[in-house]
């Protein structure tokens, strides 16, 4: 299987490809990517130059341009495929009809994956982004288990992409408003969920509380390991009772599935993390391409170490094992 | 509970004691020598701060008993030291070997973040744009280092390399080994 790895910055690429990527996604600095972080990013000047790098080193580079155009605003949008092509990018993901439709007409030769915040969750939407837009794979939204990603297989021609370790949006992909509803900026049309612009910490007697949008939502005692400031992972107090309302906050790892998921016909694994270190970066690509390399191989995976870089400083196997039913 | 990160070396207390009397202008002096060295060969880092690029940041090591006031001013950086908290955009506290193996890629901000053994507080999103920034440029204050003190800088290599292997603190960047 191929592992699809974040790089946030030119050096989160160098040091993913150093670290075994076959794959490295990444996208501009501005709206037209759902990482759309202060300092982040890639101008087109290092754009051209990390996938010359990456092409040099034998791996791929995927540009997202998955959030969706503002009215008016379309330019921005096509203007990044276009530059895309230029930079000699192996594929665009892409989210928004209009924009597939877009590329699809004006840059055929330009490989398209279908982004997770299109969340296409069947095989008869995955088969008409196909038809349609010629479309070559899918990202498939964090909610589905790894039977009903093997009955999307057995029903489709395009490539499935799944989620394998990073931070976790609970939400079926792009239709989250919890964020727009705090901070009037959404993942899907600005790039950013919950911006760090209307995040605040105050941290007092060894008590972290974090507000966003001006609402307290989580207060953790001295040494307990924070959270992201995101509202899915907000922890809120309703009359006597004190709790997660969404989601804990924990952090997708499944590794351990990874050989149920090769048989289910998945072709690539995808790790979450564009906003993360080159640190962090490394050190998840290694732990991967190991663990591919070592099932390619038929051989027994390796112990993995990647708990303390988790947010929460812990891991689930998320939807693809639904205990809860 | 959180987990630490690998057990993060603390400044010793003793030293530590000695830099409350000890006078700051020489230290503040080299900072802002090897700040000026590292804006000229890094240029891209203030650029990819944006607007942040004008922020003023306090960076406090917490075992230490002074606090170090950054201002990047767009290129043209300014590093004070004080022993008292300054008014500033944005703070960000650890331990002196948790900001340094930040700035080396020895940790990752957002894991030491998780753990706790790093504090932020105010403009977010100024943080967010200098960590950033610093994560992309690759900085290796010790090599800057050695290289700024010219002749001597052989030496200032052996010693920093000693100083890791005593410490444990990564007081300089270490190159990926391409594994494939
Ligand atoms: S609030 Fe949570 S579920 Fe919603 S977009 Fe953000 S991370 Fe995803």
């Amino acid at each position: 299987m191929e592992i699809v790895c974040p790089a946030g910055t030119p050096a989160a690429l160098r040091a993913a490809v150093k670290a075994g990527a076959h794959t490295v996604y990444c996208g501009f600095a501005d709206e037209t990517n759902a990482r759309n972080f202060p300092g982040l990013n890639f101008d087109r000047d290092e754009m051209r130059d990390s996938i010359a790098f990456a092409h040099d080193h034998g791996a791929k580079v995927l540009i997202a341009i998955n959030t969706y155009p503002r009215a008016g605003d379309e330019a921005l949008w096509h203007r990044a495929v276009a530059d895309a092509a230029k930079c000699r990018a192996d594929a665009v993901i892409l989210a928004d009809i209009g924009l597939l439709a877009f590329a699809h007409q004006n840059f055929p030769e330009l490989r398209r994956h279908l982004s997770v915040q299109a969340a296409a969750a069947n095989a008869d939407i995955i088969n008409f982004y196909g038809r349609t837009f010629g479309v070559k794979r899918v990202v498939l939204p964090r909610v589905l288990t790894v039977p009903e990603i093997a009955a999307i297989n057995a029903e489709t021609e395009v490539e499935t992409e799944v989620f394998v370790f990073g931070g976790l949006c609970v939400m079926a992909e792009g239709r989250c408003s919890l964020s727009s509803y705090a901070t009037g900026k959404s993942p899907n049309m600005n790039g950013v969920c919950s911006p760090a612009s209307h995040v605040e910490y105050h941290e007092q007697g060894g008590q972290l509380d974090a507000r966003l949008g001006g609402y307290t939502i989580h207060r953790v005692g001295k040494g307990e390991p924070a959270p992201y400031p995101t509202l899915c992972k907000g922890c809120f107090t309703a009359g006597s009772k004190t709790g997660h309302l969404f989601e804990d906050p924990v952090s997708l790892n499944a590794e351990a599935l990874m050989p149920q998921l090769q048989k289910a016909g998945v072709t690539a694994l995808k790790i979450e993390g564009r906003q993360r270190s080159v640190s962090y970066v490394s050190q998840v690509v290694r732990n991967f391409r190991a663990a591919v390399d070592a099932l390619d191989a038929g051989r027994a995976m390796p112990e993995g170490m990647l708990v303390r870089l988790s947010e929460g400083q812990a891991n689930t196997t998320g939807a693809y094992r639904k205990t809860w039913r | 509970m959180s987990q630490p990160l690998d057990d993060i070396p603390i400044f010793p207390r003793l030293p530590a004691r000695f830099l409350r009397v000890a006078p700051l202008a020489p230290v503040a002096l080299a900072l802002n020598r090897l700040a000026r060295r590292v804006a000229r060969s890094h240029p891209s880092m203030f650029r990819r701060m944006g607007p942040h690029a004008h922020a003023r940041f306090e960076i406090d090591p917490t075992d230490l008993p002074f606090v170090i006031v950054i201002e990047p001013r767009g290129g043209a950086p300014l590093v004070a030291l004080s022993r008292q908290p300054k008014p500033c955009d944005a703070r960000i506290a650890g331990p002196l070997a948790a900001l340094l193996g930040m700035v080396h890629g020895a940790y990752d901000g957002d894991a030491l973040f998780f753990s706790r053994d790093l504090t932020v507080e105010g403009d977010t999103s100024a943080v967010l744009a200098l960590r950033n920034a610093i994560d992309a440029a690759e900085l290796d204050l010790g090599a800057e280092l050695a290289e700024a003190l010219g002749p001597a800088s052989g030496l200032v290599r052996r010693l920093t390399e000693f100083g890791e292997r005593r410490t444990g603190v990564a007081l300089s960047r270490h190159e990926e080994i391409e594994t494939w």
